[in-house]
């Protein structure tokens, strides 16, 4: 659910020279199939650079689902109503079952479960910097889901017909179950904007100007500066562009604020009839940066509060398997 | 700040909200679970039990308030009582404590339920009745789920044993609130809306000693310690829990969500 | 950090949504036994009322046809459904990998 465009190729992964002509002669199968729109699956030949990026794009997939179920997690406890808990607790579940579909994914890739959140423990892969914002009111819940799983399916919609296909099956089973998600964010604000007091409509202003920008930054940097999506493209796992999808998104999305009676928290923001679009105000990309790498407002308890759930449950997750093994040896016997 | 609501302890509501608040307590401890569990697939799992609970408490609060006849809701119910006007057993208040706690809890709990809920199928108030046969098939599956954890814990390493003893040491003594009696209770059975609690108390303790003797685990000696939650007479972790639970309906008054 | 060896095995679950369709494959999942593996098929494939019945199978016990790339380096034919790394039994020498 909580994709963000990011630069999934790493630095030190330049293809190298093809080892032979039976290689070259895959590489050439492949690159057809990919250009016809077949899919790939698990077992297929592939680059080992197409390998490696999907098995980090999926994996960051995945843990922007995991680490996503606390900001919002944060909240159960403290629901307004029994119906909205109920909702929440729907919500936050659903992404968990997402993050276990794209670890899932990228288990058929080679990686295992335990090596990917050994990745996310210790740093090394990242997940999407939304989620390193803390959630200050019950209005951020119904703001998550308007702008940040809006801005989430947008991105995600394109993926289900990544060429990869076990990554674009998971994407479809989200994306069907996405579509509640969105609309109860929204339809949560809807209610405290229209039959809410004052004090919840200045709630919801408040949630509204702190997410805007964070979401709209979802998208990924832009394109001039996205050198790495141009491959992504080319292997058919990107289909569209950051700063196409980011335009997409907030032209939608201005409208939806008119629907609710808020602003957004752009001056610049303005409808260009040349364009057919909005124009807006320039992004701070610093800020995006310094998130990403670990230095937004609540990246340390995020990834503090993953590596605890993982090191509290060794001991369960150890006895689980002695008991299978204990089991397992009873019936050989 | 949003006043409390006066509630008419009729025993038919005190009875019915007796099983809603235990639901609905022991869902807000669940799901504190949520991102934090030892694997992935239980932390949907907890949710999805934690989701069940929170619809039963639904569902027996809005049958309670109609009964109550005060026009309260079940939002009125879960949010603005004070605590004194709960009556869930106190054994669901308890922290979440490790995950052997929690899943020894959920067995002793999901038994009693199950049990409960079967009684409940015949009971003298549709409305209950239809609710229970809902239910009757969630916590079914929550017992399976919480019976196979405690086997597996029980028997799995010298750890995951010594904290089952410990959780074990913990909670027992409050599991006879589970079947105590009174007049709230004698009124149920005589109306016909549900049992007698005590009369739970003889299949609990066959289906629990079954999972036990597969366990390992030996029932522990009786306590004479009888919580009195039921009686609205809580541990000290209620207050937190209310706090944390009603903090947004008392801060917005004529807040609409 | 537990290693690949120690993790729960992996569990292909398919799922048949209503009587008279066929079980579908959803996808997989991490459980310690077969027990635990039914009940988290359950939990996380059929959580909007989309199955009558589950099958989970170990993906290990599950014996896949060759896709018909003639030239397959090191993937084993005939055999084991994807790439999960404890499929593969490496000599000692190579247990850091």
């Amino acid at each position: 659910m909580y994709t963000q465009a990011m630069d999934t190729i790493g630095k030190d992964e330049a293809p190298k020279a093809l080892r032979s002509a039976e290689e070259a002669q895959l590489q050439e199968r492949f690159d057809a199939r990919i250009d016809a729109g077949d899919f790939i699956e698990a077992k297929d030949w592939m680059p080992e650079h197409y390998r490696k990026t999907l098995v980090r794009q999926i994996s960051q997939h995945a843990h922007s689902e995991i680490v996503g179920m606390l900001p919002e997690g944060n909240w159960i406890s403290r629901a307004p109503t029994l119906k909205r808990k109920a909702i929440l607790l729907a919500k936050v579940q659903d992404e968990g079952g997402h993050g276990l579909y794209l670890y899932a994914a990228a288990e058929t890739l080679g990686a295992s479960r335990d090596q990917l959140f050994d990745a996310l423990h210790t740093g090394k892969a990242k997940y999407s910097s939304i989620f390193n914002y803390p959630t200050l009111s019950w209005a951020d819940m119904g703001t998550i889901g308007w702008l940040v799983d809006g801005a989430a399916i947008m991105n995600q919609v394109p993926i289900c017909r990544c060429s990869y296909a076990p990554y674009a099956r998971a994407m479809i089973r989200i994306c069907r179950e996405e579509s509640f998600h969105q609309r109860q964010g929204f339809e949560a604000l809807l209610t405290m904007m229209t039959h809410g007091t004052e004090a919840q409509k200045a709630m919801v202003q408040d949630a509204v100007n702190r997410w805007w920008w964070p979401s709209i930054m979802m998208f990924g940097p832009p394109d001039d500066e996205s050198p790495n999506s141009a491959q992504s493209m080319r292997w058919g796992i990107k289909r569209v562009s950051n700063d196409e999808l980011r335009q997409k998104f907030i032209d939608a999305t201005v409208d939806q604020a008119k629907l609710l009676g808020v602003s957004l928290p752009d001056p610049d923001l303005k409808w260009n009839e040349a364009r057919q679009s909005h124009d807006f105000g320039t992004i701070d990309w610093s800020e995006f940066k310094r998130v990403l790498a670990g230095d937004g407002p609540c990246n340390k308890e995020r990834l503090a509060a993953r590596v605890k759930a993982w090191d509290d449950g060794a001991w369960v997750r150890e006895a689980a398997m002695a008991h299978a093994n204990k089991q397992a040896m009873k019936e050989a016997a | 700040m949003t006043a409390s609501i006066q509630l008419r302890r009729a025993p038919e509501v005190q009875y019915l909200l007796r099983i809603a608040d235990t639901n609905l307590i022991l869902a807000q401890r669940l799901a504190e679970w949520c991102g934090h569990a030892p694997v992935l697939e239980e932390d949907i799992a907890l949710a999805n039990m934690a989701l069940d609970l929170v619809g039963q408490s639904r569902a027996l609060l809005t049958r309670a308030g109609e009964l109550e006849g005060r026009g309260h809701d079940e939002d009125h119910l879960a949010f603005l009582r004070d605590e004194r006007d709960y009556f869930n057993a106190t054994l669901v208040e308890l922290p979440r404590g490790d995950f052997a706690f929690t899943v020894l809890r959920n067995l002793f709990i999901a038994t009693w339920s199950k049990l409960l809920w079967e009684k409940l199928l015949n009971s003298s108030d549709a409305e209950v009745a239809a609710i229970a046969g809902k239910a009757v098939k969630e916590v079914r599956y929550h017992q399976q789920h919480a019976a196979d954890w405690v086997v597996r814990l029980a028997d799995g390493t010298p750890e995951s044993r010594r904290r089952v003893d410990a959780a074990l040491d913990d909670a027992w003594r409050y599991t006879n609130e589970l079947f105590g009696t009174d007049a709230v209770d004698e009124h149920a059975h005589t109306s016909g809306i549900g049992p007698r609690w005590a009369n739970l108390q003889a299949p609990w303790l066959a289906e629990i000693t079954a999972v036990f003797d597969e366990a390992g685990l030996a029932l522990p000696k009786a306590s004479g310690y009888q919580g009195t939650g039921t009686r609205g007479v809580h541990s000290e972790h209620m207050g937190r829990i209310l706090t944390e639970m009603q903090h947004l309906q008392r801060s917005f008054p004529g807040g609409v969500w | 950090m537990s290693t690949v060896q120690n993790e729960w095995p992996l569990w292909e679950v398919f799922v048949r949504s209503k009587a008279g369709l066929d079980h579908k494959h959803c996808g997989s999942l991490h459980a310690a036994d077969a027990k635990m593996a039914i009940q988290m098929g359950r939990d996380v494939y059929t959580r909007r009322q989309e199955g009558v019945s589950v099958w989970v199978v170990r993906s290990d016990q599950i014996v896949a046809s060759d896709p018909g790339d003639k030239a397959m380096y090191f993937d084993p034919a005939e055999d084991k459904v994807y790439r999960h790394p404890t499929f593969y039994e490496l000599p000692k020498s190579l247990d850091h990998m």
